[in-house]
C-alpha cells in the first residue's frame, strides 16, 4: 500500500492536556480517508500536524515522503497540500467577496492574471457559486461558505487535500452537494488523496478508509466494512461506541424514549407569525408553532437559519419585528420578571461563568432566582446528584470536559424548577455517549416531571428523538410534524432524505445546479510545473496579495477606518489647543497694606501685563489663604505697610509673593514672570534715580535670543511634536491589531498553510498601514499649516522623507509588537502603553533628550520617536534643510531594518 | 428592594471571582498602580532640570570661567565648551538648549567700565524649560558679575520674596505621582468595567442574566460596585505604599476625604465605562474607543497642563468630563488641604455626570446586548 502520510510516535500536548498520545498511523494514498470521533479527541491536531500548519512536538510526520519537521521540506511539500481548517469559513475573509477570496489564494500561489481568471471561473462554476460571485463571504450560508473554502483550497490543484469537519453545522442538502462535489473532483483526479475529519458517522460510510479516534488514540483503522465487522455492529455509530474503552462504554445505555402519555393539550409555547429583521435581512420569517405542555419539540436546521433568533425572541432577549410569542399563555415581555422564573434557558455557546466552580455556578443561580435559604442547599445537592456532578463539584467550570459542562448548563437552567426549557443546540460538539446521557436526562424531565422542552439541533438522529419537529431553513419553517409523519409524507427513507426533499423544494431556482464540466480540465500539468518553480524565497506578488487583501479588509471595516482616519485629526485638534506651555491670564490678587501712590505704582506693572489677570483685592491673611486654597488665585502679592515711605528713604522694603505650588510647572513659570517684572521695575527705578546723576555702573547686558520660535509660542513646538506622537501611536496600534486580528479570527492559518514567506507576509501586511499612516500624515500636516498656522519653515522634502521613514518604522514596530500579542485588545493596549512613554517622555516632546538621564536616553535611541521629533520640529519650526537632519534619516532607516529583522525572527511560521 | 440589593451583591461577588482568574487584567492593575506611577513620578521632568548648556568662551578669563562654574546641578548639566562655528549645528541638532556666548575681552571691558553684551541663545522649541531657564541664567550671570565686582552697592531698592504655598520646593514628584494615580484610576475604572461587560456579552453570559429575574440596572450596579471596589482598594494601597512610601511624598491633606471623593468619581467613570461598552460591538472596538476617550481625559483634564491655559471653549467642554473635576479635587484635597466647603461644586458635578452616564448606559443596555448577536 502506497502511503501519503506516515505518522510515528506522535504526541502532542496543550499545556497539561494530551491531544495526541503516541499515535502511529500510515494513511494510504489516492483514497478518501475519514477521521472519525467526537470533538476534542485529537482529530484537528492530527490534521494540522500533517498539513504542516502546527509545530511537531514529539514523534515524526512524513507527508509525500518528506519529514515535516524540517522547514525546507515544508516549503517544498507545502504547495502540494491544501488545508481547510475547522469552522464555517474559518480560512475565509468575511468582508471580501467570493471572487476576491479565491483570487487572494490564487495570488498566494503565484498564478498570473489569466490563469487565475479561468481557474476561478471553473471552480465557481463547478461549485455553483457563480451567481454569488460578488457577495461577501460573510453573507453566504454555511453550505456555500464551505464550498467557497473548498474552491480556495483547490485553486492550486493540490495532491493532498485535508478537510477538517467541512460539513459540521451545514444543512443536509448542502452537505449532500458538498460530497457530490468531492466525488466529482476525485473522478477527475484519481491520484488526489483526501483526508477528512468528521463527527457525523453517517458521512463516514462513504469513505474508503477510516481512522476511529478517541482520547488522543487511534481505536481502529480500515474500511467501513472492516470496522463494523471488527466490532460486529451494523452501524458506524454503534461500532464507535463498541470501540470505546469499557469504562466509558459502561456509562452508555441505549436510549429509549417512552411514549408521551397524552395529556390535556394545554399550550406551553406559542409563536404566531414571529418575524425578525436586521436591516434588510429577514432572519426569521413569519414562524408559527404551538408546543404542548410536556412535549419535546425540536427545531432542525443548519447554522444561521434563524433557530437561535427565534429562541431569543421567545425568551424576550430580542424584541420581535412582527408577530407574537406567548409562554404559558402570557405574551413575552422583556420586563416580565415573574415569567422568567418559570422558564429555563440554555444558550448555544457555553454561557456559564467559566471562572466559577460548579457549586458556585449553581449557588449563584439559585440566589438570583431567590430560592429560600433552607431550600437552596437541598436543591443544589439534588441537582449535583441528579446530573452526576458530584466528583467535579469544586472544579472550575472551564476545566470540565465539554459533555460535563453541558450537563452543568442544564442543571443551572433547571435550578429553579422551571416549567419549560428552551435549549439552543445544547449538544453540539459533545461525543455520542455524553449526548445520549444528556438526552436521558431530557427524557426524564419531559416524561416524569412534565417539563416542556424546546430544543434546537442540527443532528438528524437527535431530531428523530423529539415528539414533534419543525424543519427550518433561511428563516422559514418548511414543515412541521412528528418525525415519522414527515418521513411518511415525503415517502422518504429517513428524516434526512425527507428534509432534503423539503429543502430542494424550497430552494429551486435560487441555487444554480452544480456543473462540474470543465473542473480541472485544462493545463493542470503546466500548472504544477509553474507552481514548483515559484515556491522559493521571495516573490513580491505574494506580498502584494496580502497587501491588497488587507487593504480591502480595512476599507470595508467602517469602525477601523474611521478610527484610523479621524482619530489623529480629533486628537491633534484636542492636543494642539489643549496642551500649551503658554501661561496667560494667571490670576492674582493684592493684599495692599500700604495703599500709597508708590505701592499702586508697583502694582500697576502687574495689572498691565498680559500674563496676569487681577482679581478683587484681598483683605486679610485668612482671605489670602482661603482663596489660594480654593484655587481662585495662582498667586497673591502682599505689599508691606509703609512701603512708600521706606522706598523713599532707601530702606529696602520687602514685598511678599505667595504662590500656589501645587502645579510645579505653573508655579515656576509664574515666578519667572514675576521676577522679570520686578527686575524691570528695579531698572526703571534706577534710571529714574540716576537722571542727571553720575556714577552709573556700566551695564552688562544679557541679550537673550529665543531661536527658532521668536514669539515663544507653544503651538510651534506642540503641533510638530503631537504629529510625531500620533504617527507612532495610531499606526503602530492599527498594525499590531491588524495582525493579531488574523490570529484571533483564525485566518492566520492561511499564512501557515500556503507558500507565502515570512518576509512577504510582513511586508504585505505592513504596506496598507503605511499607506493609511501617510494619509494621516498628510491630514495632520494640512491641519498644522492651515488650522494652527504653523508654517513649514524648513525643507518640505525633508519633512516628507522623514515622515515616510517614520511611518515605516512605526508600523514596523507595530508588526513587531504583534508577534507577542495574542488578542486584539492586548495589542491595542499593549502597543499604546509601550509606544506612549517613549513618545511622550523620551522623545524630546516635553523635555529635550539632552536633559534626560542616560537610562532614559536608551529609550530615545531604540524608539523612532526622538528622531522624527527632530525632523518634525526641525522642518516646521527650526527652518532646517535635509543636510542638518541626515543623522535622523539614517537612524530611522536603521530602525526600520532592525524592526523588520526582529519581526522576521519572532514571527511564528507554524502554530503551536 | 431587598431582593434587588441581594442580587446586586451576589452579582458583584461573581464579578470579583471573574477578575481573580483574569491574569492579564490583574497584571495590568498591579503594573498601573505600582511601577507605572513610580516611574512616571521619578522620571518626570518638568521645568528646568538637567538642562543642557554650552558656553562659547571667547574671553577665557576668570570671570567667564566663574559664570560657567555657577551653572549647577540639578537645574543645569555641567556646561560644555564649544566654538562659535559649532553653535548653529549643535543647536539645530538639539544637543544644547542654552548656549552662552561670552565675547572676547569681556572681563577687561567690564573692569574698564565699557558696556558689554553676553549673548544667550535659547532653543525656544524646548517649551518646558526655555523661558524659565533663560531667566535663571540671566540671574546667575548678574549674580556672578556683581560678586566679581565686589559690588555691595548693588542692593536693590525693593526686595521681593516669593514663597510657594502647599509645595514649598515646587517639587514635581509629588504632583506627578498623585496625577499619575488619578489618571490610572480613570483608566482602570473604564477598562475593567467596560471589558467586563463586553466579555460577558462575548461569552453569552449576559443573555443568561437577562433571562433570569434580574433587571439591567441590577447587573450594571453590580459591575459598578465590584470594579469600583477593586480600583479604590488598589488606589488606596498605591497612595500609601507607592506615593507616600516609595516616592516619599508628603501629603498634607486628608487622605480619607480624597478616597471618599474617589468613590463618587468611580461611580462616574465606571458608568462611563459601561456606556462606552454599550457603544462598541466587540472588544477591539471598545479598546479603540476607550483609548481615544482616555487620552483626551488624560491630557485635557488639567493633570498635564493647567486648564486655565486652554481656550475657553475647550475649558467649557471639559467641565462635562468627570476627570476634570476629579483632578481639581485631588489637587485641592491632597496638596492644599481643602475641605468639603471648597470642593463641593466639583463633587456635585462629578455625581451628576455619573448619573447621566449611568442612565444613558441603562437606556442602551438591553438593546445592545442583542444587537451584537447579529
Amino acid at each position: 500500500m502506497k502511503s501519503i502520510a506516515r505518522v510515528t510516535g506522535l504526541t502532542h500536548r496543550y499545556k497539561k492536556n494530551v491531544a495526541l498520545d503516541d499515535v502511529d498511523l500510515e494513511i494510504p494514498a489516492g483514497r478518501i480517508v475519514g477521521l472519525i470521533g467526537p470533538d476534542g479527541v485529537g482529530k484537528s491536531s492530527l490534521l494540522s500536524l500533517i498539513s504542516g500548519v502546527r509545530k511537531i512536538q514529539h514523534g515524526s510526520v512524513q507527508v509525500l515522503g518528506r519529514d515535516m519537521r524540517r522547514a525546507l521540506n515544508r516549503a517544498v511539500v507545502g504547495p502540494r497540500i491544501a488545508y481547510m481548517p475547522q469552522g464555517l469559513g474559518r480560512n475565509l475573509y468575511m468582508t471580501l467577496s467570493v471572487f476576491e477570496n479565491v483570487d487572494f489564494f490564487g495570488r498566494l500561489f503565484g498564478h498570473g492574471r489569466e490563469q487565475r481568471a479561468w481557474r476561478i471561473h471553473e471552480l465557481l462554476k463547478g461549485t455553483g457559486l457563480t451567481p454569488f460571485i460578488h457577495r461577501p463571504a460573510g453573507k453566504l450560508s454555511g453550505g456555500m461558505k464551505q464550498k467557497l473554502g473548498l474552491c480556495c483550497a483547490l485553486i492550486h490543484n493540490p495532491d493532498l487535500l485535508i478537510l477538517d469537519e467541512p460539513t459540521t453545522g451545514v444543512d443536509p442538502l448542502s452537505r449532500r452537494q458538498f460530497w457530490e462535489l468531492i466525488d466529482r473532483i476525485r473522478a477527475r483526479r484519481e491520484d488526489m488523496s483526501i483526508i477528512v475529519a468528521t463527527a457525523y458517522m453517517d458521512e463516514a460510510e462513504r469513505f474508503d478508509w477510516l481512522v476511529a479516534m478517541d482520547d488522543g488514540k487511534v481505536l481502529a483503522t480500515g474500511n467501513p466494512a472492516e470496522v463494523k465487522n471488527g466490532t460486529r455492529t451494523d452501524s458506524l455509530e454503534a461500532a464507535f461506541i463498541a470501540l470505546l474503552p469499557t469504562e466509558k462504554r459502561r456509562r452508555h445505555e441505549t436510549l429509549t424514549i417512552p411514549r408521551r402519555r397524552s395529556r390535556d393539550a394545554l399550550t406551553a409555547i406559542e409563536a404566531d407569525g414571529l418575524t425578525r429583521r436586521f436591516g434588510d435581512f429577514v432572519a426569521v420569517d413569519h414562524v408559527s408553532f404551538r408546543i404542548e405542555r410536556g412535549e419535546i419539540f425540536g427545531f432542525l436546521g443548519s447554522n444561521g437559519c434563524g433557530k437561535t433568533t427565534t429562541m431569543k425572541m421567545l425568551t424576550g432577549l430580542l424584541p420581535s419585528s412582527e408577530g407574537e410569542a406567548r409562554l404559558l399563555g402570557r405574551v413575552v415581555d422583556a420586563e416580565d420578571i415573574e415569567l422568567r422564573r418559570r422558564v429555563g434557558y440554555m444558550s448555544q455557546a457555553f454561557s456559564l461563568y467559566s471562572e466559577l466552580t460548579v457549586r458556585q455556578n449553581l449557588e449563584l443561580h439559585a440566589r438570583v432566582f431567590q430560592l429560600p435559604k433552607s431550600q437552596m442547599e437541598t436543591r443544589v445537592t439534588e441537582m449535583i446528584a441528579r446530573f452526576g456532578l458530584g466528583e467535579v463539584v469544586d472544579e472550575l467550570a472551564e476545566r470540565l470536559p465539554l459533555g460535563v459542562r453541558q450537563r452543568l448548563s442544564l442543571a443551572v437552567a433547571l435550578i429553579h424548577g422551571p416549567e419549560m426549557l428552551i435549549l439552543d443546540e445544547p449538544t453540539s460538539g459533545v461525543d455520542p455517549v455524553a449526548r445520549d446521557i444528556f438526552w436521558q436526562l431530557l427524557v426524564q424531565l419531559s416524561r416524569d416531571d412534565g417539563v416542556t422542552i424546546f430544543i434546537s439541533t442540527h443532528f438528524m438522529n437527535e431530531a428523530e428523538r423529539c415528539d414533534r419537529i419543525s424543519l427550518m431553513h433561511a428563516g422559514k419553517v418548511l414543515a412541521q410534524g412528528s418525525p415519522v409523519e414527515l418521513v411518511r409524507a415525503r415517502g422518504a427513507l429517513n428524516l434526512e432524505d425527507a428534509f432534503i426533499t423539503y429543502l430542494e423544494e424550497a430552494t429551486t431556482g435560487t441555487v444554480a445546479p452544480d456543473q462540474s464540466e470543465g473542473l480541472f480540465d485544462r493545463s493542470d500539468q503546466t500548472d504544477s510545473t509553474q507552481r514548483r518553480t515559484r515556491s522559493v524565497l521571495f516573490d513580491p506578488r505574494r506580498g502584494w496579495a496580502y497587501a491588497r487583501r488587507e487593504g480591502l479588509e480595512i476599507i470595508r471595516d467602517p469602525i477601523r477606518i474611521a478610527f484610523a482616519l479621524l482619530g489623529p485629526i480629533i486628537l491633534l485638534i484636542a492636543f494642539g489647543y489643549g496642551i500649551t506651555f503658554d501661561l496667560e491670564n494667571i490670576s492674582y490678587a493684592v493684599l495692599d497694606r500700604d495703599q500709597s501712590p508708590e505701592s499702586r505704582h508697583y502694582l500697576d506693572n502687574y495689572a498691565g501685563s498680559r500674563y496676569f489677570e487681577q482679581r478683587p483685592p484681598l483683605h486679610s491673611y485668612i482671605d489670602l489663604e482661603s482663596r489660594l486654597r480654593a484655587a481662585q488665585l495662582i498667586f497673591a502679592i502682599e505689599m508691606p505697610p509703609g512701603f512708600g515711605k521706606d522706598l523713599k528713604r532707601g530702606r529696602q522694603p520687602e514685598i511678599a509673593i505667595w504662590l500656589d505650588g501645587t502645579v510645579p510647572f505653573r508655579a515656576e513659570t509664574a515666578r519667572g514672570y514675576i521676577l522679570g517684572l520686578h527686575h524691570r521695575y528695579l531698572e526703571e527705578q534706577q534710571r529714574h534715580n540716576n537722571v542727571g546723576g553720575a556714577g552709573q555702573r556700566p551695564p552688562v547686558t544679557v541679550e537673550t535670543r529665543f531661536r527658532y520660535n521668536q514669539d515663544f509660542k507653544s503651538v510651534y513646538a506642540m503641533v510638530p511634536g503631537t504629529i510625531m506622537m500620533l504617527l507612532v501611536w495610531i499606526p503602530a496600534m492599527m498594525t499590531a491589531a491588524g495582525v493579531v486580528r488574523e490570529k484571533e479570527m483564525g485566518s492566520i492559518t492561511n499564512f501557515y498553510a500556503t507558500p507565502v514567506r515570512s518576509l512577504e507576509f510582513l511586508l504585505g501586511k505592513q504596506l496598507p498601514y503605511v499607506v493609511l499612516a501617510l494619509v494621516n500624515f498628510a491630514s495632520l500636516v494640512v491641519l498644522a499649516v492651515f488650522l494652527f498656522d504653523v508654517p513649514i519653515k524648513g525643507s518640505i522634502v525633508a519633512l516628507l522623507v522623514g515622515g515616510l521613514l517614520y511611518v515605516i518604522a512605526t508600523t514596523g514596530l507595530g508588526l513587531l509588537m504583534s508577534s507577542f500579542m495574542k488578542t486584539q485588545i492586548a495589542a491595542i493596549f499593549g502597543t499604546a502603553i509601550i509606544t506612549t512613554v517613549p513618545a511622550v517622555n523620551f522623545s524630546g516632546f516635553f523635555s529635550p533628550v539632552a536633559s534626560l538621564t542616560p537610562s532614559a536616553q536608551v529609550f530615545s535611541h531604540i524608539f523612532p520617536s526622538s528622531y522624527f521629533q527632530q525632523i518634525s520640529l526641525g522642518t516646521f519650526t527650526k527652518a532646517l534643510g535635509p543636510e542638518a537632519l541626515m543623522f535622523n534619516f539614517f537612524m530611522l532607516t536603521l530602525l526600520v531594518l532592525v524592526y523588520l529583522a526582529l519581526g522576521l525572527t519572532l514571527l511564528k511560521t507554524q502554530e503551536r | 428592594m431587598r431582593r434587588s440589593l441581594t442580587n446586586i451583591v451576589q452579582l458583584g461577588i461573581k464579578e470579583l471571582y471573574s477578575l481573580r482568574y483574569d491574569p492579564v487584567m490583574l497584571f495590568l492593575i498591579v503594573y498601573m498602580f505600582s511601577f507605572s506611577i513610580f516611574e512616571e513620578a521619578e522620571n518626570a521632568v518638568t521645568g528646568v532640570v538637567n538642562a543642557a548648556v554650552a558656553i562659547v568662551d571667547e574671553d577665557r578669563s576668570q570671570l567667564s570661567r566663574r559664570i560657567g562654574d555657577a551653572l549647577l546641578q540639578p537645574r543645569f548639566q555641567a556646561p560644555e565648551s564649544i566654538s562659535v562655528d559649532q553653535v548653529d549645528a549643535s543647536m539645530e541638532a538639539a544637543r544644547y538648549t542654552f548656549v552662552i556666548d561670552i565675547p572676547p575681552n569681556f572681563e577687561a571691558d567690564l573692569l574698564a567700565g565699557r558696556p558689554t553684551v553676553i549673548q544667550l541663545n535659547v532653543d525656544a522649541t524646548a517649551m518646558g524649560m526655555a523661558g524659565t531657564g533663560a531667566g535663571y541664567i540671566q540671574q546667575i550671570i548678574a549674580q556672578e558679575v556683581s560678586t566679581f565686582r565686589k559690588d555691595d552697592r548693588q542692593t536693590h531698592a525693593v526686595n521681593v520674596v516669593t514663597r510657594a504655598r502647599f509645595n514649598p520646593n515646587m517639587e514635581a514628584k509629588g504632583f506627578q505621582g498623585v496625577m499619575a494615580l488619578t489618571n490610572n484610576v480613570t483608566l482602570m475604572a473604564i477598562l475593567l468595567t467596560g471589558a467586563a461587560l463586553i466579555r460577558e456579552r462575548e461569552h453569552g453570559t449576559i443573555e443568561h442574566l437577562l433571562v433570569m429575574p434580574l433587571r439591567p440596572v441590577e447587573i450594571m450596579l453590580a459591575k459598578v460596585w465590584a470594579n469600583g471596589l477593586v480600583v479604590i482598594l488598589v488606589a488606596t494601597l498605591s497612595l500609601y505604599l507607592i506615593v507616600q512610601g516609595a516616592l516619599a511624598v508628603t501629603i498634607v491633606g486628608s487622605i480619607s476625604l480624597y478616597l471618599s471623593v474617589a468613590v463618587v468619581y468611580l461611580f462616574s467613570v465606571t458608568s462611563l465605562g459601561i456606556y462606552l461598552a454599550t457603544l462598541a460591538r466587540s472588544m477591539p472596538q471598545f479598546g479603540l474607543l476607550a483609548m481615544i476617550v482616555f487620552v483626551i481625559m488624560l491630557l485635557l483634564s488639567g493633570g498635564h497642563t493647567p486648564l486655565d491655559s486652554m481656550p475657553v471653549a475647550l475649558q467649557t467642554i471639559m467641565q462635562f468630563v468627570p476627570s476634570t473635576h476629579f483632578v481639581r479635587m485631588a489637587q485641592a484635597i491632597l496638596f492644599r488641604d481643602a475641605g468639603v466647603d471648597v470642593i463641593w461644586p466639583d463633587l456635585l458635578a462629578t455625581a451628576l455626570i455619573g448619573v447621566v452616564f449611568f442612565l444613558a448606559a441603562l437606556l442602551r443596555f438591553r438593546k445592545t446586548v442583542t444587537l451584537t448577536q447579529t
